[in-house]
């Protein structure tokens, strides 16, 4: 009788963790993606900071406006201020959570709105060492995951998960990403190249809560272990509830972003 | 200066009214105005190591840039002001010392729809080596014979974005001339000509009133527009009696256009097509080609554009652009570093007579609001039946930089 306990326990630990383990990856992705909806709206002011190898700074200005999709992917709207020669350009990008997004750039000094190539995901944003990709919508569909284990990061009780991008254009093999244990948040991204080499590392710090459900970093670091270049993301102003529509979205709310 | 008294008088008393109208249907609110002015200063160098064609032309020439720009937006942005000034002084050439009013217009702003009233600039189309659908703006080709500069329109422009696309309603009067540079400067004809004695087919003379519609939609892959203008047509035809002094003639016309890119990954295909009426000619012309993106080449951030275009237009040799059959193969370089490092060249060659263009221009920036450009521009081998034929010898190189504030 003991003995049936004790396998019968024995079993069911192995079966529970067995599938625990086969589902955490996907599953902890998607309790990420469920702890941040309904956020519907929102809008940011960004001061990007680049850095060199020799330590020199360069910084650029932008602010952007953003709206949830049901059923798809966010819409974003980003308007560049600074450097001067390029103030008033404007990106616009549809996130889709399956196939490659849309996205369209307003010149001023031409008037004209460009189709921007969906392929481009790996490519540099703005002489950063942020790519497209990194930037854009982290929609739940764009990879899929692996678990790995609990680890500490920050200070935070963390799952480490592995992911694969989805997308043959990514610059990415994989990327580790650390999630906060408790809200599921992003504390850390490492992005390994086609190679498999490590090619950056991206630390989310300063965390604000908003509308008491969402957390958004207001520091974001990115260090390219390859060049030694770092760029760094800040944020103010987040706003939320801004009462944004699909009008807000469209090629002549695109030509009049200010 | 008829261009601003036009403004005064006609559009500004409307916008005061249009204004005052949506004003009396709010309660009392703050007036909170937000305003932006930036704009550029330019130097430019030219140098033309051919010889002048003809009398009082020069090597090379200076010339200074500055474009102000005011942005004003009240009513929580549903309304706006935008005015982009632009004024060029030149060395020699008194023709090309001018100003223009690129932009002056009002917009208010209601959930889907928009309504300008003013000056503006609209842009259409896809295609890179020729815009033969734009058909709004004058070009002001006192800054380029490539006719990519354009002159500002006044007009009354209602915009429309419904879940299929957008609807845009044009209604324009004054019609604005090509004008070539003067005597002194290159890139001109040979001849004089006298816009004081230019006619219109239109018994309004330049202030027809002309309309245009266009439904534009992106959907998918595809960005796609049609477009229909009716009349006062931008190309002039020229006429003289004594073969010295020419002066323009303006004819009435109906253009219906279609432009269409699919964007499928890396690789943009692009067509325009117009089909133009008129009592003396109908036209058709069109461009159709691709451009291929090779992005982040090597993970060095550098993306390669390769592009390649075929123009045609049955008005052959009487264009000025001169692209009635004629090929364009044309590369883009973007660096993407932190100086935004861009390249792009091209030639045209005519698949008749080869007659051969090319232009390279690359642009730096310095620091946070400096730029320095450089452009090559030249021609070789230009058949004598060209419009082309009469710069043959202006090929030249210009280096400018650009401050901006």
């Amino acid at each position: 009788m003991k003995t049936a306990l004790k396998i019968s326990t024995v079993i069911s630990i192995i079966i529970i963790t067995a599938f625990a383990r086969v589902i955490t990856g996907l599953e902890i992705a998607q309790e990420a993606e469920k702890s941040d909806n309904g956020w519907i709206s929102s809008s940011n002011i960004l001061t990007m900071t680049l850095t060199n190898r020799k330590g020199q700074k360069t910084t650029r200005h932008m602010h952007g406006y953003f709206m949830e999709v049901e059923g798809d992917g966010d819409m974003s709207m980003t308007i560049f201020d600074t450097p001067v020669d390029v103030k008033g350009t404007a990106s616009m990008i549809y996130t889709h959570k399956i196939g490659d997004d849309d996205q369209w750039l307003y010149l001023p000094a031409i008037g004209r709105v460009k189709r921007i190539s969906s392929s481009n995901k790996s490519g540099p944003f703005m002489g950063s060492e942020f790519a497209f990709e990194d930037l854009s919508s982290q929609e739940l569909e764009k990879y899929t995951y692996k678990y790995i284990s609990e680890e500490l990061m920050n200070g935070e009780e963390c799952y480490k998960v592995e992911r694969y991008p989805v997308s043959k254009t990514s610059g990415y093999k994989r990327n580790i990403v650390w999630y906060n244990k408790s809200n599921y948040r992003f504390e850390k991204i490492e992005f390994y190249d086609r190679k498999d080499d490590l090619l950056k590392s991206l630390m989310y710090s300063n965390f604000k809560l908003y509308l008491s459900k969402y957390w958004r970093a207001s520091t974001m670091k990115m260090v390219n272990h390859q060049n030694g270049k770092e760029t760094l993301l800040e944020f103010s102003e987040i706003k939320f509830g801004i009462n944004l529509t699909k009008d807000d979205f469209s090629q002549n709310a695109l030509k009049r972003a200010k | 200066m008829c261009i601003k008294i036009v403004v005064w008088i006609v559009f500004v008393p409307i916008l005061f009214q249009i204004n005052e109208c949506l004003a009396q249907n709010k309660s009392i609110q703050e007036p909170k105005i937000y305003s932006e002015i930036s704009g550029y200063f330019r130097i430019d160098y030219r140098y033309f190591p051919d010889s002048a064609l003809y009398p009082r032309q020069h090597k090379s020439y200076f010339s200074m840039v500055f474009q102000p720009e005011v942005y004003l937006e009240w009513n929580k942005g549903k309304q706006l002001l935008q005015f982009v000034g632009f004024a060029r002084i030149d060395q020699y050439d008194t023709e090309r010392t001018h100003a223009d009013i690129r932009e002056l217009y009002w917009q208010a702003i209601f959930k889907n729809w928009e309504l300008s009233v003013g000056l503006r600039k609209i842009f259409w189309g896809v295609t890179e080596s020729n815009h033969v659908v734009d058909i709004i703006n004058q070009a002001d080709a006192l800054e380029g014979f490539d006719l990519e500069k354009k002159l500002g329109q006044p007009m009354i422009h209602f915009s429309w974005s419904p879940s299929w696309g957008t609807i845009d309603l044009f209604a324009m009067t004054y019609h604005r001339q090509l004008k070539f540079p003067g005597q002194q400067g290159r890139l001109r004809p040979p001849f004089d000509l006298d816009y004081n004695n230019t006619s219109y087919e239109s018994e309004l003379d330049e202030y027809n009133p002309d309309l245009a519609i266009r439904w534009s939609h992106s959907f998918s892959v595809f960005d796609i527009g049609i477009s229909h203008f009716h009349g006062t047509s931008r190309s002039p035809l020229f006429e003289s009696s004594d073969g010295i002094t020419f002066s323009a003639f303006y004819e009435l016309i109906n253009q219906t256009g279609l432009d269409i890119q699919a964007s499928t990954g890396p690789m943009f295909w692009k067509a325009e097509i117009i089909y133009r009426v008129s009592k003396r000619k109908n036209i058709n012309a069109f461009t159709v080609g691709g451009e291929y993106t090779f992005s982040n080449i090597f993970s060095s951030g550098i993306d390669i554009g390769l592009i390649a275009e075929y123009n045609f237009d049955n008005r052959g040799q009487e264009l000025i652009t001169g692209l009635d059959d004629d090929f364009f193969f044309g590369s883009r370089l973007a660096i993407n570093d932190r100086q935004s490092t861009d390249l792009i060249g091209g030639i045209i060659i005519d698949r008749n007579n080869q007659t051969l263009r090319y232009f390279i221009e690359a642009n730096r920036r310095l620091g946070d609001s400096w730029k320095i450009s450089l452009e090559v521009s030249g021609f070789d081998n230009v058949a004598d039946t060209e419009f082309l034929y009469l710069i043959r010898n202006d090929s030249f190189a210009q280096f400018s930089l650009t401050k901006f504030f």
